[in-house]
């Protein structure tokens, strides 16, 4: 008795290191995460309009349909990346994800506090070898470190009503994100 | 041969506990920091670098992109107040005051995230949009078909799940507590 008891403890701890090593595999492991599914219809480094989320066809679940979506799929081997994204009439939002769609940083036009949303992505490594009195003069220049060397910028228009869709989507056609190639030492 | 027996037997089961765990935890989007508020839960950290591993799991597997906490808050809904759960084929009304925030947005999905198709091409309101009573508070009924007012059309379908984002919102960010909504109430009013 005593005997089973323990192969079923034994069974049981195993079973608790099985269940914490898939978890912690999975975003790794995951085929059809955000990126993957972004990665087969977006070009790498160019802002690209979502088209608008209606029945099953959408390529990420859960999105909201009252806003207009725009992504920036980035890849930072080649160099620093410019975001631009104008705002629109409403409220316009940039979310930065991870290769793995861990959010690290969200800006909204209220912070940006002005016409459009103007940053530099870099990873730690670029940002250590930015100028030091470069980063001091360019007091307004807002820097943002990538944790990961590739990941995605999600840009976001609110159109309040949907007759306003269009306004949205205009305001995310003229945003921009373009690669500044690393200067050559 | 006992030995052998027993360990093959330690194995399968182990595996059994251990992925069984896991297919639960994320089919039930099983995540830690949870803000509830009547009927509605949110997942402030989800939207942040200090995101889980099994919200990670969750989102890796899904698909889906969370909510930056820079940009707002999204409150889930899978029963109504009472614990019914949210079936297309029943009516349920959504009332009262709204939380503080710019922008908010309600929007009815299907259990796997997708929105559900209707004749009208409504899947949810905006703050902006959705018509009040005299005293500000809002009112939506969720039903199959047509109702006067703020009617969202669930399509009939055997489970679906409401999602309240507030935009530029001071929920969240701050703290932790439930004191901050209030959130509208779900309450059904009937099944056809």
């Amino acid at each position: 008795m005593t005997r089973i008891a323990l192969w079923v403890l034994g069974a049981l701890l195993l079973g608790g290191i099985v269940h914490l090593s898939t978890v912690l595999a999975m975003p790794t492991a995951a085929t059809l995460d955000a990126y993957s599914r972004l990665s087969q219809r977006t070009p790498v480094n160019a802002v690209v309009p979502l088209p608008a989320a209606s029945g099953q066809d959408a390529t990420m679940p859960f999105m909201d349909p009252a806003f207009a979506v725009a992504v920036c799929r980035y890849d930072l081997s080649a160099g620093t990346l410019k975001l631009h994204a104008p705002l629109s009439q409403a409220y316009t939002s940039v979310t930065f994800y991870t290769r793995n769609s861990v959010a690290y940083y969200a800006i909204n036009d209220r912070a940006a506090g002005r016409r459009a949303i103007d940053l530099d992505l870099m990873t730690p490594e670029q940002r250590a070898q930015v100028p030091e009195e470069e980063d001091v003069t360019a007091a307004d220049r807002l820097i943002i470190e990538s944790p990961t060397q590739s990941g995605l910028i999600v840009l976001r228009a609110l159109a309040p009503e949907p007759s306003l869709m269009a306004m949205a989507r205009r305001a995310l056609a003229n945003a921009q994100c373009r690669i500044e190639p690393l200067p050559t030492q | 041969m006992r030995l052998f027996v027993s360990s093959c037997l330690t194995l399968i089961l182990a595996a059994a506990i251990g992925l069984g765990a896991t297919w639960l935890t994320l089919t039930r989007g099983v995540a830690f920091g949870a803000m509830t508020v009547g009927a509605w839960t949110a997942w402030p950290k989800t939207g942040s670098v200090d995101i889980d591993p099994y919200a990670r799991a969750t989102i890796a597997r899904t698909g889906a992109l969370p909510i930056g906490v820079g940009d707002g808050v999204a409150f889930f809904a899978r029963t109504d107040d009472a614990g019914n759960a949210l079936d297309g084929r029943c009516t349920f009304l959504v009332s009262g005051a709204t939380p503080a925030a710019r922008y908010w947005t309600v929007t009815l999905y299907d259990a796997r995230g997708q929105l559900v198709a209707n004749t009208i091409d409504r899947h949810g309101f905006t703050s902006a949009e959705v018509v009040r009573d005299t005293g500000g508070n809002v009112i939506i009924t969720v039903a199959p078909r047509a109702r006067p007012g703020n009617w969202l059309p669930s399509g009939g379908v055997e489970q679906f799940v409401l999602v309240w984002r507030l935009y530029d919102t001071p929920i969240g960010v701050a703290s932790l507590t439930t004191k901050e909504g209030p959130m509208p109430i779900i309450v059904r009013t009937g099944c056809s």
